[in-house]
């Protein structure tokens, strides 16, 4: 039952209640007062299951707490902070409060040791986020929030019905192994899958992430997808289908970053893309594979965050954020320029950076469990990965053509936060080990041998070598004004569309049925009353006379033939 | 403003020093793959300069599909929101959001 011990959730949602009712630097104490409790908090509590519950006939368990959630909930302490420092400007009682709400969501959802708990905060965590979207308080971002709820709501229903099948299936609700076996184990897959951004389930996030307010996005990057990417981890390792999937991930994004304008929109892709990674690795389901997927997740929140945050600073200061619009910014922002490209470079996945060694463990684990097809697209993909997101997004906002624009830096709090991240990048990348003690299998594996370190630096040099090349003779798609059609065309075109069609279909056989009959409807009535009026023909009425003499004549007839 | 101040790659010449230590670093790897004896786990990558090739090649693929597809999905900016939607939105946006 209840202990001493505390659910990270509380510290964060009584936070948000406190946040609510003050304002100014109060409120902002407040907000960076609960990751730092709730990481000494987190720190006292030693492994467990906690505040257990009976609810009819099962058990939940609120707070469980092992060494895969403890990573998680470390990260999501840091990443909030970080977030926390990056929104402390703010003056915006809704969109603050929503954040706090939304890192304690996460937090519940991955100390949750019971499906229903976890059921409960996944929901919170859709419903907290959404805020975030419609903070930015313009009619795209209310279009883009509606879309996005959609997408979660529906995921929470998925999970809903798979968590009661399986409670159906093995009577318990205890969150562990699930696999792929039964109904119930597709539908939570489906679940997750939605929240993990699987190819063609992935739309919400490059829809609606780019639409959120410069602050909002920073949150958003951290939470949702971990968690998914946690309960994954969980629920479904070394499910083979994971690595294809991720693989698939891994690739098919990067396409449509290097022909996206919208800056935090190629961030987007590049987020799914490095979800892929982790999805490979959870699929594959080793050791090494496993955690080099915890891995990545933890560097991923870090270097994803430090890119969203100076493209969200980019946006703050300049009010834009295509690429088409944007250039030349280095000049006088070289510390946010300096910030990005420490970013881009983790994400990318140079030595000495820390998205290097994390990598390179799920790589490695693609060689050794002989998926070498998989291991040519995950190569392919830190190829592209570097290209879209490691030179792109700082080219084209800080150097390509000068665009005239001459912002200054962003406020102090944005660049303090960004500053946090890059040190993190830089010191998980030169000390590895700091992190990796705290993985959830020990493992002896050492990234920063000759082979690895020779490997990664060729296949990244030559990468930039293309893109130099590729501008250089003019082949590389320019930054252009447009949106690219995607998965979202189907459901934001194709069946509106349809419908409306099919409603001008029905309207066109209205009108059409109302015009013939207009037409023909008094010739109908004419020859009806002509011939079954009362004077008509066919309304006559005969005598029976007449009628015996016909009958009569016709005998006579049948007569006369059987005759002959 | 004539006058403005001369920023770092305002100068061709240092776009050109950061491009010419570009390809003395790609040479300088190149040339190490020969001296550097590598632990293989596939053999493949046995293939002479594997990881530069397959890293120049994929990036140049990578570029023309999406230049391929630029021509299959590219619409205008407006495709979704038809031009009355986005004025509103506009004069909404800005530090709006930033404020109580």
């Amino acid at each position: 039952m209840f202990g001493t011990e505390m659910a990270p959730f509380v510290i964060f949602f009584v936070a948000a209640l406190l946040a609510a009712v003050t304002h100014g630097w109060l409120r902002g104490a407040i907000m960076l007062a609960a990751p730092i409790l709730g990481a000494i908090n987190l720190w006292m509590t030693s492994e467990g299951s906690y505040w257990g519950v009976s609810l009819l006939d099962f058990e939940l368990n609120i707070l469980r707490v092992d060494r895969l959630a403890i990573l998680f909930g470390y990260l999501f302490h840091l990443a909030a902070f970080i977030a926390i420092v990056y929104s402390l400007h703010l003056r915006d009682r809704m969109q603050q409060t929503a954040s706090m709400l939304y890192a304690g969501s996460a937090l519940g959802a991955v100390f949750a040791g019971d499906l229903l708990t976890l059921f409960v905060f996944w929901e919170l965590l859709a419903i907290t986020s959404v805020f975030l979207i419609w903070a930015r308080r313009t009619t795209q971002s209310y279009h883009a929030g509606m879309r996005y709820l959609l997408f979660q709501v529906i995921s929470g229903l998925l999970l809903l019905g798979g968590i009661i099948a399986y409670a159906h299936f093995s009577g318990s609700i205890v969150f562990d192994e699930i696999g792929l076996s039964g109904l119930h184990g597709w539908l939570i897959f489906i679940a997750l899958g939605i929240k993990c951004g699987f190819p063609f389930l992935h739309n919400w996030l490059t829809d609606g992430y780019p639409e959120a307010t410069p602050t909002g996005t920073v949150f958003l990057s951290a939470f949702t997808t971990k968690v998914a990417i946690y309960a994954l981890a969980r629920g479904y390792p070394g499910t083979e289908l994971l690595v294809y999937i991720g693989a698939a991930m891994t690739c098919f994004p990067i396409f449509f970053a290097v022909i996206e304008n919208d800056l935090r929109r190629v961030l987007a892709y590049s987020l799914i893309n490095q979800l892929g990674f982790m999805v490979v690795g959870i699929g594959i389901g080793t050791a090494l594979a496993i955690n080099g997927a915890v891995a990545h997740a933890f560097n991923d929140v870090i270097f994803k965050g430090l890119l969203f945050m100076s493209m969200g600073a980019v946006l703050h200061v300049t009010g834009k954020i295509n690429g088409s619009e944007l250039g030349g910014l280095y000049k006088t922002m070289p510390k946010t320029t300096i910030l990005c490209i420490i970013g881009a470079a983790s994400i990318s996945a140079f030595p000495l950076f820390s998205g290097f060694v994390s990598k390179s463990m799920i790589m490695s684990a693609a060689l050794n469990n002989d998926h070498t097809w998989v291991w040519l697209m995950l190569l392919f993909a830190s190829a592209g990965v570097f290209h879209h997101a490691g030179i792109k997004i700082p080219y084209f906002a800080f150097f390509a053509h000068d665009s005239g624009i001459r912002a200054k830096e962003p406020p102090l709090n944005m660049l303090l936060a960004m500053t946090i991240a890059a040190t993190l990048c830089i010191t998980i990348g030169i000390f590895p080990d700091l992190l990796y003690q705290l993985l959830p299998y020990d493992m002896d594996y050492n990234p920063y041998d000759a082979t690895h370190v020779l490997a990664q630096t060729q296949l990244l040099f030559f990468s930039a070598l293309a893109f130099v090349w590729l501008n250089l003779y003019k082949m590389y798609p320019p930054e252009l004004k447009s949106v690219n059609l995607e998965v979202d065309w189907l459901y934001r075109r194709l069946i509106p569309r349809t419908l409306q069609r099919l409603a001008d279909v029905k309207d066109v056989c209205v009108q059409q049925m109302s015009r013939v009959s207009a037409r023909h409807l008094p010739q109908l009535t004419n020859y009806l009353s002509k011939y079954y009026a009362p004077q008509g023909i066919l309304a006559k009425t005969s005598s029976t006379g007449t009628a015996v003499m016909w009958i009569m004549l016709m005998l006579l007839a049948y007569l006369l033939i059987s005759l002959y | 403003m004539k006058t403005e101040k001369q920023y770092l790659f305002d100068n061709p010449k240092n776009i050109k020093r950061v491009l010419h230590g570009l390809y003395i670093c790609c040479a300088l790897l190149v040339v190490l793959d020969f001296v550097i004896n590598r632990k293989v786990y596939h053999s493949w990558e046995n293939l002479w300069a594997f990881y530069p090739i397959y890293g120049f090649v994929g990036c140049v693929v990578l570029v023309f599909v999406a230049r391929w597809m630029r021509v299959l999905l590219m619409r205008d900016e407006d495709y979704y929101d038809p031009p009355e939607s986005t004025e509103v939105s506009e004069s909404s946006e800005g530090d709006k959001h930033v404020r109580d």
